[in-house]
């Protein structure tokens, strides 16, 4: 089993998450302590993207809902980019989709929160 | 608790025990999927049944504390796939066995409800000294 996380700077004060591969309760830690890192660092603005992520859990999704409240709390957010059905159908059936601003390209994604 | 299978039904068993580990679930969700495979599921629904199995495997891990094992039981019968999921920990009191609500922002409680969206059935046999059982069925309708 296997995930990938990988961290970029993008425009503006807004950093790029690139996740693959599949998060559940044993990788899930690796990208809850990716994304804490960077809002430990001040970045309160975060596009995730999961277009290579073949697979994620509740533990994974609660990873997601931690960092989004975390950022809120400094006036943030976080954006998605989610194009796989079977994943897409996980924030639709937990209601995640109210939650989370989900785009379907990195470009809208990143448009939406600056 | 949910029934057993008729035992007039033609029904396969098949038996998975794995320790009670994180990094064993996905052997345990792979598992599953392999056996729905073999049945007129779609690829959907085994993907259904792979978060649900996931989701028991997470719960008995998170909360089934003193729990070594989880044993994975597969019947596969004419009207589907039941698997069941056991921990032999200090079980959880069915009380608190809760899904989340839709417009919570909490972490946790997903897993419950994803089991319950995705599976036909779901039934939970508890005791305290024993561990837990979560049976879930998904119906085959093809």
């Amino acid at each position: 089993m296997d995930i990938k996380v990988n961290v970029r700077e993008a425009q503006g004060d807004c950093y790029v998450v690139d996740l693959g591969g599949e998060i559940d309760v044993y990788t899930s830690p690796k990208v809850k302590d990716a994304i804490g890192e960077l809002i430990d660092r001040g970045v309160y603005n975060l596009v995730i993207n999961l277009e290579k992520v073949r697979y994620i859990d509740s533990t994974g999704l609660g990873v997601l809902i931690g960092g989004l409240k975390r950022v809120r709390e400094h006036g943030g957010s976080v954006n998605l980019v989610c194009t796989n059905p079977q994943i897409k159908k996980i924030f639709d059936i937990t209601g995640l989709v109210k939650i989370f601003g989900i785009f379907e390209s990195e470009e809208a994604a990143m448009k939406a929160l600056v | 608790m949910s029934q057993p299978l008729p035992e007039s039904a033609d029904v396969d068993i098949v038996q998975l025990r794995v320790p009670c580990k994180a990094e064993w679930v996905a052997l345990a969700r792979l598992s599953v999927a392999a056996v729905a495979s073999r049945l007129r599921f779609s690829l959907d629904e085994i993907e259904d049944i792979k978060l649900a199995v996931a989701e028991a495997c997470t719960n008995a891990i998170q909360h089934a504390h003193g729990s070594e094992t989880i044993e994975i039981t597969c019947e596969a019968g004419a009207d589907g796939l039941r698997v069941s999921v056991r921990d032999f920990g200090r079980g959880t009191r069915p009380e608190t066995i809760r899904s989340r609500e839709l417009d919570e922002e909490r972490v946790g409680g997903l897993g419950v409800f994803l089991i319950r969206s995705l599976m036909d059935d779901v039934t939970y046999d508890v005791h305290p000294e024993q561990g837990t059982r979560l049976v879930m069925l998904k119906k085959s309708f093809a």
